[in-house]
Order: structure tokens, then sequence, then C-alpha cells
């Protein structure tokens, strides 16, 4: 099995672009990434966008799912707090997010793969910066091996 | 500690005798001298197989949930945090427990006797006091139970039940635990590249027979995300990756719910050290919400609240 470290080395794989799930919630930062697309703000398109009602919805589950498919980086975003749709449903995810990449981090997760943002609907801008910096980052970490099947995925 | 077994079979026996408890929850002597068996009495003329010493390990909280009855349960420190973390859940209720607590010392590390005697079967063991007389086949061996207690018991910061109807003795000290547990300061020495190959390395042993969940007294879930199928998330194989992913996943389950009793290294047939994962949790926890599960009935669990001023600063 591949260590984390050995993904790193931009230059040698010019063939490999990252590839990123992104958790949008519905509410604010899909809306925002309407929204810059609406402004036809550039920004590069590694990322696969999955639209959930809350960030609250998002369980570790998911994202583990997101890497044990093959992506190279994952990127959760919802409503700043305080502006949740449903009052709280982001103040309780950000203590959940809070503990998971905790444990990411404690078993060597390269902390350059796992992002989260609040971006509200209005801040088209922010979305398309953020998005740049969150592709640059699973950039510098290479592609993920930590958590593909060395074995035949049987389902 | 011995003493306290007659001091336990007499409230057992007054407690179903009087009609208080429809059961009571102890230890008694199974076929390992190492490891007592849990015992569920329903009448006052068993209360004599209860016992206590330092094999009395395993977290009795387990055996209270799902009971529609009155319980009668004897707690240590790490059992009654983990009966209130259940009560906060609504997975036992308060009103119907009736807890009888008792000051813990600690208890004996049986998988690390196994390793240190190996080839050698524990026929029998005497609790004295502070020692043990462990029978092997081919002579005894005396030991400090101090010296041999389990990984959890060492850095016990709640020796005594945080909750109890009554108490058969005085409140004991906290063994004098540091700032920062060694397990976890050693980790967080180590690159994260060696923190993957240690976690690799650590686990690759599992053979996945969920022991470790079986044995948690807060992993009560009718279906096991292990179990589910549609969408599976995690493999039924023996790869490392659905491995991993099972014990990243079940850590997680446990973030501000694990009481660190132990009872899942405990049941690991395979020594794997299962509280590297929930551990760290339990510390960050700690350092980040200055929260540890279990200690108050009137708290909620830590993933259950929220503070506006809460942690933010990782958030784009």
């Amino acid at each position: 099995m591949a260590g984390p470290g050995e993904g790193r080395g931009e230059g040698r794989m010019s063939e490999w672009e990252p590839r990123i799930v992104t958790i949008l919630c519905n509410w604010c930062t899909y809306g925002a990434a309407d929204l810059a697309g609406v402004n036809r703000l550039q920004y590069p398109t590694n990322f696969k966008v999955i639209r959930v009602p809350c960030s609250g919805r998002v369980s570790p589950k998911m994202i583990l799912a997101a890497f044990r498919s093959g992506a190279d980086g994952v990127w959760v975003s919802g409503c700043h707090p305080g502006d949740c749709h449903y009052i709280s449903g982001n103040f309780y995810a950000r203590r959940r997010f809070t503990m998971m990449r905790a444990l990411f981090r404690h078993i060597g997760l390269d902390d350059d793969r796992l992002h989260f943002s609040w971006i509200s609907a209005a801040e088209g801008p922010k979305f398309a910066a953020t998005a740049r910096e969150v592709i640059a980052a699973v950039r510098r970490a290479g592609p993920a091996r930590e958590w593909g099947k060395t074995r035949a995925q049987v389902v | 500690m011995t003493d306290y077994t007659d001091r336990l079979r007499a409230a057992a026996r007054r407690l179903l005798g009087e009609g208080r408890v429809d059961c009571f929850i102890g230890y008694r002597r199974g076929s390992l001298p190492l490891a007592a068996q849990p015992a569920i009495l329903t009448r006052a003329e068993q209360a004599d197989s209860l016992i206590w010493d330092p094999s009395c390990g395993m977290n009795l909280a387990h055996y209270a949930v799902g009971r529609a009855d009155r319980i009668g349960i004897v707690a240590t420190g790490c059992v009654s945090r983990s009966l209130v973390a259940l009560a906060l859940e609504n997975q036992v209720a308060r009103e119907r427990l009736y807890i009888v607590g008792v000051p813990c010392t600690g208890m004996l590390d049986a998988g690390a006797l196994r390793r240190r005697f190996p080839g050698r079967e524990a026929a029998a063991a005497a609790y004295e006091g502070p020692r043990v007389t462990i029978a092997f086949a081919d002579g005894n061996e005396e030991l400090a139970v101090a010296e041999n207690l389990a990984r959890p018991c060492r850095t016990c910061a709640h020796p005594n039940p945080v909750v109890a109807d009554e108490m058969l003795g005085e409140p004991v000290a906290s063994p004098a635990v540091p700032a920062v547990p060694e397990e976890a300061a050693a980790a967080e020495a180590r690159s994260a590249a060696e923190r993957w190959a240690y976690f690799c390395e650590a686990f690759a042993h599992c053979i996945r027979c969920y022991a470790c969940r079986n044995a948690c007294p807060l992993c009560y879930c009718p279906t096991c995300f292990v179990d589910e199928s549609r969408p599976q998330w995690v493999g039924k194989s023996s790869d490392p990756t659905d491995t991993r992913t099972f014990h990243f996943l079940r850590a997680l389950h446990l973030a501000g719910r694990c009481t660190d009793c132990g009872a899942c290294e405990r049941a690991c047939p395979l020594d794997i050290p299962v509280r590297h994962l929930t551990s760290r949790l339990n510390a960050e926890a700690k350092a980040i919400y200055g929260f540890e599960a279990g200690l108050d009935l009137e708290e909620r669990p830590l993933l259950d609240r929220y503070r506006p001023e809460d942690l933010n600063d990782f958030f784009k």
C-alpha cells in the first residue's frame, strides 16, 4: 500500500488531473456555484458536485465513500455559521467535521486532501477562489492511493 | 478489594429480596480465571455467585441496554459513565436503574498476561489485596495487580462512579494522569506518513470479527453501518481498506460518547490497539470542547449540541 507521501511530486505525473468530490449545501454554496457560473467566473473543473439539503446532512461515511471510490480530495461547503436555512444544521456539522478531521489527521491523511468552507449564495467570487485553492492543494498532494482497494471490488 | 464481594452480595440479596429491582447485573467466576463473566441474577439466593476482584473488567453497562425491567447493576467509574451516556441517548432509563457503585483501583490486562506467559494457560487465580497468584499447570506466579493493569485503567481519570444510588466503599484517588497521554504524545510526534504507516500496521491483523463493536456498550444500532448494503459503506472482504474503513467509522461513531472503558481492546482476540483511534478522539474532545463523555446526566452529548463560538479555524 502506497503511503500518503508517495503521491507527492509535481511534474512527475503530467497526465494526472485531481478528482475532487465536492459536497455543497443547497441553500448557500450551491447557489454560490450557480452565481459564479452566471457571472462567467473562471475556475478549473476538477470537481464533481453533489448537492445536499444542508451541510448537516453530510456524514463521515460519505466522505470516506468518496475517498474509497477514488477521489483525490473532498471539499464540503455550506452556509456561514448562523445563516443555516435550517437554523442550526451547520453548527452540528461543524462539530462533526472537527472530530472527523482530527481523526483523519491522526491516521495520517494529508491535510491537503480534505477541505471545508462556508460560502454564502452571494459569494460567487469566493466560490471560484476557493475552488482554485482546493484544486491547487489536492494537486500538491498528488493522486490518492490510501483508500483504494488492493483487491477486486465485490458488491 | 476482595472485601467488596461480601458487601456486593449483601446489596444484591437485599435489592432482589426486597423487590427493589427485578434483576441484578454483576460478575461471576467464569471459565477464565483472569476474566470474570457477566451474571444477571433474578433471585436473592443467587447473590452468593457474585464476585468482585481485578478480573471484573468487562463493561456491564452493555447488559442494561434494551431491558424493560428494573435493573440493579454494579458500576465502577467507567461503567457508570457508560450508563450516563446510555441514559442521555435514551437507551437506559435512569429511574429504572439502581446503581451500586464501587470505587475502582483498576482491572487486570488479561491479554497482556496471556502474552507474558505464552503457551501457559491459567487454571485458577487467587486475588488477595493488591496481589494476584495465578496457578498454571507448571507452577504459580505471583504478581502485583497494579503493575498489570489494563491500559485504560493505568491512566483512568474517573475511577469512582460518577453516579450511584449506593456506594460500597470510600472513593479512591485517580492514578497520576499525564496531561497528554503517552500514546497520544507519541502519535503527535509522528509525521503524516508515519501516522498512516502506524495506522495500517496496527490494524493489519484485524480479522473483522467485530468483537470490539459487540463488546462496546455504546454500540447499539439495530443495523450497524457495516451491515448496510444500499449503499454499502464497507465491503465484506478482508481487504485492508475495508478493515480500515470499519475502524475509522467505528471510532468516529464513538466521538464524544466513548468513556474509554477499554471493552473494545479487552474483547479483541488479536490484541489490536483498538483504542488508538477512540482515545485520540477523547483527547480532542477534551482539548477542543472541554468535554468528557458520561460525566453529567444533564449535559447533552458532544455532537448533539453546539455553541456559535465553536472552533472554526479550518473552514475557508
